[in-house]
């Protein structure tokens, strides 16, 4: 709350500020996603799942690969704002450390998440 | 312990400081009794040394807000038949708020954070001899109506569990002025209010849980004022207003 002057941020806040924006925009992106996701799962599990099926509807799709490529990202991000805030909030771990640990932790999920991507689309 | 009768209250009620414990008082019923006059009667007839604070009786001075059956409520307006279970109540101070003695909080952290918050007018031209001209119907004065009527007696504050494990956050009464000044057409300097409410101690700490609408006396939405400090702040930042 110490503001630089009356009417502007301070560098601190506008940091937060940005956490806050990126975790609701990325919700924001992330809601039509996950509805058709769920949707796909419903679907694909007709008449049982195979590696093959989900393989032929994937490889070579760009389509799926921009899908899941923006949803790995955006839900990287929104996990480590929100756990960051949850560390904050329920232990007295807060400052650079957590932040750290937060973007190595979005970092982590990025990686492995696309992939996970790149294996089911590409090959 | 005496069976609960229609005639008898059986009231407990906090002494001490911080440190303390509950004592038993046995209070005589009566018809629209009030919790403020349980209190009133147990220091004028039978112990006078509890402290207590009040001042109107009548819903306006937000200064005899207590926790009554572990509910913050304002206690001159809280009827008897209300909350009493089984002819038993029980009195304590406001939560999140030093207790000074007995029912009597410092409020004085509540009202730094108004402070803090830049929670005050700040007028445009004070030696304009013109009327400002505000539409009661448009959107930013019906938001700032909705919340205008707070009578600053920090239920919402002892109601909110964020000021609980977040000592810095500013609370939800000091944020809802500040958001009805973002709203008044006649402030000269909104984005100074949103500066002052962005962030981790500010209006983004909220989690929305309204426990502050739930228990606001005057029924007011905080919660609602919260959200739309999230949003305006959020817009003055990225178009570099603040």
């Amino acid at each position: 709350m110490s503001a630089v002057s009356a009417g502007r941020l301070s560098g601190r806040t506008r940091h937060e500020l940005w956490l806050y924006v990126v975790q609701r925009g990325t919700a924001l992106v992330m809601a039509p996603l996950v509805v058709v996701h769920l949707a796909v799962i419903v679907y694909a599990v007709q008449g049982g799942l195979s590696a093959g099926e989900i393989l032929g509807r994937t490889r070579g799709s760009l389509l799926w690969g921009a899908f899941y490529g923006v949803f790995v990202v955006a839900a990287s991000l929104h996990a480590a704002v929100g756990l960051r805030n949850i560390v904050s909030e329920l232990t007295p771990w807060r400052g650079r450390s957590l932040m750290w640990a937060a973007t190595l932790f979005a970092v982590v999920l990025i990686v492995l998440g696309l992939r996970a991507v790149a294996a089911v689309v590409g090959g | 312990m005496s069976e609960s009768t229609t005639d008898e209250l059986t009231v407990d009620i906090w002494r001490g400081g911080e440190q303390g414990e509950f004592r038993r008082y046995t209070v005589p019923a009566r018809a629209s009794q009030t919790v403020l006059d349980v209190v009133t009667h147990v220091q004028r007839y039978l112990d006078q040394t509890l402290s207590y604070r009040f001042a109107c009786r009548v819903g306006m001075c937000g200064s005899c807000a207590m926790t009554v059956n572990g509910r913050p409520r304002w206690t001159c307006r809280t009827h008897v038949d209300k909350v009493a279970k089984d002819g038993r109540i029980t009195i304590a101070p406001l939560r999140n708020l030093p207790v000074i003695k007995d029912l009597a909080v410092d409020m004085a952290p509540f009202f730094d954070k108004w402070t803090k918050a830049e929670a005050r007018f700040l007028p445009t031209d004070p030696d304009s001899p013109e009327f400002a001209r505000v539409s009661p119907d448009s959107r930013e004065r019906q938001e700032a109506n909705a919340g205008i009527e707070c009578i600053g007696c920090g239920v919402c504050y002892a109601a909110c569990d964020v000021v609980a494990w977040n000592p810095d956050y500013l609370g939800p009464a000091a944020l809802n002025r500040a958001w009805t000044l973002v709203n008044d057409a006649r402030d000269a300097d909104p984005a100074r209010h949103l500066a002052a409410v962005a962030g981790d101690a500010g209006c983004h700490s909220c989690h929305s849980q309204q426990s502050c609408t739930e228990h606001c006396p005057k029924q007011l939405n905080p919660a609602a004022s919260i959200a739309g400090l999230k949003r305006a702040t959020a817009k003055a930042m990225l178009r570099g207003e603040i």
